[in-house]
């Protein structure tokens, strides 16, 4: 089984058992009535042959289908859904093995922004004072291929990042649409050993795609037993529609046996309702499609409930992630998912912020120790990012590596247990027998294992600045200058011999 | 034997442990003698109380300061350490005789000031001076000005450490130096201050002679403070 990750101990249940069968009800009678507005013509006929009924209409230039699931359609599909799911990796011990029945949390990387965000140190002369001071200046850049490299490399070192979703768009001018997502997989495979987890733009490189990770994993076969891909497909279109292209990624996905999570990401306010039960019945119903989807397309297929809630800013409609009911909708989608026994992919670090600071620390730290928690199995954006999603930033990447740290140590175990009570009585009657009475000899057990929370590492000592940031930058620099642990010669030869559209620059080995 | 159990010493003086009954820190070491169980043993077998002192306790210490300074051992480590050298000095204690029983780096009373009930900062640096070499008498909380000059006068100390946690408590520390200077003693004994209000300005402020903004500054400045009294 998986050692990443933390178990988190005694799951927070937000909801009652009657209100997740409450949930439940209202989810499986909404897929009856008003039923789903489905755009693909294929899942369309899988629904039906399974029972759904099925009335034709337009939207604009499109053909679509109004789409009415039984519940007992739903209920099948959860049967056959798998309750434990493996995302391979280049390293075999950095697999991860969801389990919808554990409570064991993972986190990753997440979102494809635009902007990558580079600090560089500057000295600046007070001007009431004369002294010089060193201020980390931010600067915004376009996303490219070497950012996204950078970026899977960074990911391989954080030691509380546990499966990678590529993290940036790549906007280079030898980009394109036929080789755009080659280009993103082969750069996410090529520097990191963790579960690489991804979206395919183009569905006709989704082929390309599995044979570059079929050469690494060693075969057809292989790839299944040791996925070092998983999918994600953003088959909802809230509320409650299917998109016809990403439908039919998902049932491709489904027949090749390869993990792929259904990603439905409603905005609280605009595309679902902003209060907690609308939400979370409107979501769960969109994921349950989803599922349905995928397991009629291939029975027993691996799916992960992917709900990625969010509130609308009131002020622009934008998405908003530091607040209380993100927290709310996605530890109550955790606990359906659990509900229904399948794996859970959820969302927590997430900076409304632009820049890395005060506000990005509070809405991060905020959701770090709210929705782990409701012990989700995957929790993806967890790592720099900021202007909700529109911006990667490494250096906040490496302050939320700590953050998840913090976060995780809360969430483990408890140390109240019987078999501590006559250890517990005998120090402290030791101690009160002893001259100063202080517990610092215990203290240093504690803290030579591994059982005393370290505290935060970027503090630095200057009485009239912040450091932190300067110095997150001197650790980005050293991690930055570790060499990447590229895939070897022989596998990238064969990759670039197969794979028509990867960029020769990309190759570690190309004279 | 004589530099297996000298090796002895340092080690558990590294792992902390006092005696026979501690565990240490590596590994589980209880049963196995402890630094008083090793002094003893020392003794047994001739080992002079210098070379038990030097080569061991104090080596021991020394190594324990260099991992505390290079990030690798922290104050609980030092304070471990520091209740192991205490234990075997405890040992030593009967054997030392005349001018070695002054061979230490100095007396210094410790005291948390009138009014103020605090005592971990006073603690740490009592046991963390105890380590050091120095004989401390720790006079406890509470303590009057008189008192504390009393029995620096008593001991005939060369330093008074003292520590406050409160703002209310603190000015109680100028009283101790106003007491000194009235007994005529201001020039034999020498003032430390420390504790979480206090700074270097409000030791010069009262006329204190150092300030220790941790229990290892407070070490340092008190070593430095005796050795310049002992050459003035």
């Amino acid at each position: 089984m998986s050692e990443r990750g933390v178990i988190v101990d005694n799951p927070y249940e937000r909801l009652s058992r009657e209100q997740v069968e409450l949930i439940d009800k209202t989810s499986l009678d909404l897929l009856e009535n008003p039923g789903i507005l489905c755009y693909h013509e294929e899942s369309v006929s899988l629904l039906e042959k399974a029972g759904a009924s099925v009335k034709a209409t337009r939207e604009g230039e499109h053909d679509a289908w109004w789409v009415r699931i039984p519940a007992k359609v739903v209920k099948k599909a959860l049967e056959t859904a798998p309750s434990i799911v493996t995302l391979g990796a280049r390293n075999p011990e950095n697999r991860v093995v969801l389990d919808a029945e554990g409570t064991r949390v993972h986190f990753g990387s997440g979102s494809e922004t635009n902007y990558w965000l580079e600090v560089e140190p500057e000295t600046y002369v007070s001007k009431q004072d004369g002294h010089e001071r060193v201020f980390p200046v931010i600067k915004r850049n376009r996303g490219n291929v070497d950012y996204l490299c950078r970026s899977a490399h960074l990911a391989e070192q954080l030691e509380n990042l546990d499966f990678f979703i590529r993290n940036i768009n790549v906007q280079d001018e030898d980009i394109t649409t036929e080789n755009k997502d080659v280009n993103v997989f082969f750069a996410s495979l090529n520097n990191i050993t963790k579960p690489v987890i991804g979206g395919v733009a183009d569905f006709n490189q989704l082929e390309k795609v599995v044979g570059m990770a079929e050469i690494i994993a060693g075969g057809k076969a292989e790839l299944v037993k040791n996925p070092v891909v998983s999918f994600i497909t953003s088959v909802i279109k809230s509320p409650l529609q299917v998109v016809a292209e990403t439908a039919e990624k998902l049932i491709a996905i489904a027949r090749l046996g390869l993990p792929v999570v259904i990603s439905t990401s409603p905005q609280g306010g605009s595309t679902a309702p902003i209060d907690e039960m609308g939400m979370v019945a409107q979501v769960n119903a969109e994921a349950l499609t989803g599922i349905v989807i995928n397991q009629l397309a291939n029975p027993g297929a691996p799916v992960i409930y992917g709900a990625v809630p969010v509130r609308a800013r009131m002020d622009d409609l934008h998405d908003m992630y530091g607040v209380p009911e993100f927290c709310h909708y996605n530890m109550a989608c955790a606990q359906m998912a659990r509900y229904y026994k399948v794996p859970c992919y959820s969302t927590a670090g997430v900076g409304d912020a632009k820049v890395p600071g005060i506000q990005a620390s509070v809405e991060k730290m905020f959701t770090f120790t709210a929705v782990p928690f409701a012990a989700p199995d995957l929790i993806h954006y967890a790592f720099g990012l900021l202007d909700k999603t529109q911006t990667f930033s490494p250096d906040q990447a490496i302050l939320d590596n700590h953050q998840i740290g913090m976060a995780k140590f809360l969430q483990r175990e408890s140390g109240v247990k019987a078999e501590e009570a006559d250890r517990t009585k005998k120090m402290i009657e030791e101690v009160m027998n002893s001259p100063y009475r202080m517990y610092a000899r215990y203290a240093r057990k504690m803290l030579r294992r591994g059982q005393i929370f370290a505290g935060f590492p970027f503090e630095g000592d200057a009485e009239d600045q912040d450091q932190t940031l300067l110095m997150v930058n001197e650790k980005l620099k050293e991690i930055e200058g570790k060499e990447p642990q590229h895939l070897s010669e022989d596998i990238c030869h064969r990759i670039f011999e197969k794979t028509p559209g990867l960029l020769p620059r990309l190759n570690p080995y190309s004279k | 034997m004589k530099e297996k159990l000298i090796e002895s010493i340092v080690e558990n003086v590294l792992q902390g442990r006092r005696n026979k009954d501690d565990e240490g820190i590596e590994e589980d070491f209880a049963g196995e003698p402890g630094v008083a169980e090793l002094v003893q043993e020392a003794l047994d077998n001739g080992i002079d109380t210098n070379t038990i002192l030097l080569e061991g306790l104090s080596q021991g210490m020394k190594l324990v300061g260099e991992k505390y300074e290079t990030g690798e051992y922290f104050i609980p480590d030092m304070l471990t350490a520091a209740e192991a050298v205490e234990a075997g000095m405890n040992i030593m204690e009967p054997h030392l005789v005349g001018g070695d029983k002054n061979e230490g780096k100095g007396k210094v009373v410790m005291a948390t000031v009138e009014k103020d009930l605090h005592d971990i900062g006073k603690n740490l640096v009592s046991i963390m001076l105890k380590g050091a070499g120095f004989t401390v008498v720790d006079l406890g909380i509470d303590v009057p000005a008189a008192r504390i000059v009393e029995v620096a006068e008593e001991e005939n100390a060369g330093l008074v450490g003292l520590s406050a946690l409160l703002n209310t408590t603190m000015v109680n520390m100028g009283d101790v130096v106003k007491e000194l200077e009235q007994k005529g003693l201001r020039g034999q004994v020498k003032v430390i201050i420390g504790g979480a209000p206090t700074s270097e300005d409000f030791a010069r402020e009262i006329g204190a002679d150092g300030y220790g903004k941790d229990a290892f500054a407070a070490i340092r400045v008190a070593e430095q403070l005796l050795q310049a009294k002992g050459e003035s």
